[in-house]
């Protein structure tokens, strides 16, 4: 598996760190029920068999954070982009 | 037909032309008391144990594939019970105990062989870290004894002692702890099951469950409705596939765990040893085949395959443990789908649709657990309440806190 990094180009997957589900989004801790609110952003997840939204991090190249959009039964790459870009 | 050296005796003597199937090849019914959720090891242990020891034997197995086509022919074959926290140690206890009774239970050679499980450790700190461990194991009646050096070399002179960054200064035995031929539990278990009355049916992939007023009523099949008064999922590796269709979302990543077999060599390993620092542990067949591998490939997956990287790392960790290995040729390479819980632990507990039982979250370490998985499931089915040994099992406990975290690594399901 490569992944190809928006400013390094194809790269050897084992360049990179898996963090995981890149669609669970931090909950406001000041919501009332802010505890089942954070058990399920921690916990939870869809873990579908198919496309999956997720983070890699370029850890031996540029350093930066990628969101990339992988079918998780036959590991093709979909979509690359830098965490936060438009 | 109950095997026995009389039987083995008798085919022999006919040209073994007169062996039955060991187990039907039964039709779907529309309707069991309990219907299994996946033909694997864990599925098919609850079956025989829900006839053996409650009675219940109106029981139907459904599996996608075939019997022994999922994680329960893909491990690496090896039983033991050296857990550190309380929530684990009687459960895989109870397991190494029923592994140990386990042919003569179901009336098949599984070739359970406690040749022993040796972790090895590299400095002062891990040292200490397997006394802790063995210590606690000790304290709940497993055997466990912390080796020298030159008690290890005994064991196995062939590896590196000088490693020069993972010098070997000792390990953790536990003489109890072995291998087991992992396809003849499944068909062991397949047989004994059957033969209580239990229907296997293959080729039989669930595809929905029927839920009335949060009741299950049974499940779609691809081969049609089949009812059932209560619906066990052992189906790790897709259990959050199997439970979403029930409208659950589970504590769970699938991660690929990758296996390797070496052509067939002479007798070496006569023990199973693990290098966690290296990331690579490794027994031998009776074959003669080295069966080995180390961590899994680290992201979501449900191809059954891995990638080259962590071959290659696996092949570095080989290396670096038992330098010889370089000269024999890899035979095959595979992968198999992890249940990797949050926690590291598994979950055998109820769901909140009545009569729907899940059994999941099994990570790499499912193998092992077979025999008691399948015991503490039927309980759990028969009676409505957890094993006693399986209590700490609970769906729940990620929401209380009370997680079962053996390496303390938190919610990262690639780092348990």
């Amino acid at each position: 598996m490569q992944i190809e990094c928006p400013f390094c180009g194809k790269r050897d997957a084992h360049e990179f760190a898996y963090l995981g589900d890149a669609t669970v989004a931090r909950p406001d801790p000041a919501v009332p029920d802010a505890a089942r609110a954070f058990y399920e952003y921690v916990y939870l997840r869809d873990n579908p068999a198919g496309s999956h939204r997720e983070l890699w991090y370029h850890s031996a190249g540029c350093h930066s954070w990628l969101v990339v959009t992988r079918d998780t039964r036959t590991h093709a790459i979909e979509t690359i982009a830098q965490v936060g870009a438009r | 037909m109950q095997y026995s050296a009389f039987s083995l005796l008798k085919n022999a003597l006919t040209g073994h032309r007169y062996w039955k199937p060991a187990w039907r090849e039964a039709q779907p019914r529309d309707r069991y008391d309990v219907v299994i959720v996946g033909g694997g090891g864990h599925g098919l242990a609850t079956a025989y144990y829900l006839a053996k020891n409650h009675g219940i034997t109106n029981v139907a197995v459904v599996e996608k594939g075939y019997i022994g086509s999922g994680n329960v022919g893909r491990n690496t074959t090896i039983v033991r019970s050296n857990y550190l926290l309380p929530g684990n140690v009687p459960f895989y206890e109870w397991s190494m105990k029923l592994w140990e009774g386990l042919e003569r239970d179901i009336n098949y050679n599984a070739m359970v062989s406690q040749r022993g499980v040796l972790n090895l450790c590299h400095s002062d700190a891990q040292r200490d870290a397997f006394a802790r461990r063995g210590n606690a194991m000790r304290l709940h009646g497993v055997d466990s004894e912390l080796l020298e050096k030159e008690q290890v070399r005994k064991i196995a002179p062939y590896l590196n002692f000088d490693d020069a960054r993972f010098p070997i200064q000792g390990g953790l035995l536990q003489p109890r702890g072995g291998t087991v031929r992992h396809d003849a539990v499944a068909w062991g278990y397949a047989r004994a099951g059957d033969r209580r009355g239990v229907d296997i049916i293959q080729n039989c992939e669930v595809t929905g469950f029927r839920i009335d007023n949060g009741k299950i009523l049974g499940v779609e099949t691809s081969r049609g409705f089949i009812g059932a008064s209560k619906v066990g999922m052992a189906v790790a590796g897709n259990a959050s596939r199997v439970a979403g269709m029930a409208g659950m979302r589970l504590p769970i990543e699938s991660h690929v765990l990758q296996a390797f077999v070496s052509e067939g060599i002479k007798p070496l390993i006569d023990t199973v040893i693990t290098f966690g620092a290296g990331h690579f542990y490794i027994s031998q067949s009776d074959k003669g085949g080295l069966v080995f591998g180390g961590d899994i490939d680290g992201y979501n997956s449900y191809a059954q395959r891995g990638n080259l990287p962590t071959v290659e790392d696996v092949c570095e960790g080989g290396m670096a443990l038992m330098p010889m290995i370089g000269r024999v040729r890899m035979l095959r390479q595979w992968g198999g789908i992890m249940d990797m819980s949050m926690d590291g632990s598994p979950i055998i507990d109820r769901t909140p649709v009545d009569g729907l039982y899940l059994n999941a979250g099994w990570c790499y370490g499912g193998f092992k657990a077979t025999p008691a998985s399948g015991w503490c499931f039927a309980h759990l089915i028969a009676r409505d309440e957890p094993h006693a040994v399986a209590a700490a099992y609970r769906l729940d406990r990620f929401a209380t806190g009370h997680v079962i975290d053996e390496k303390g690594q938190g919610a990262q399901p690639n780092l348990h």
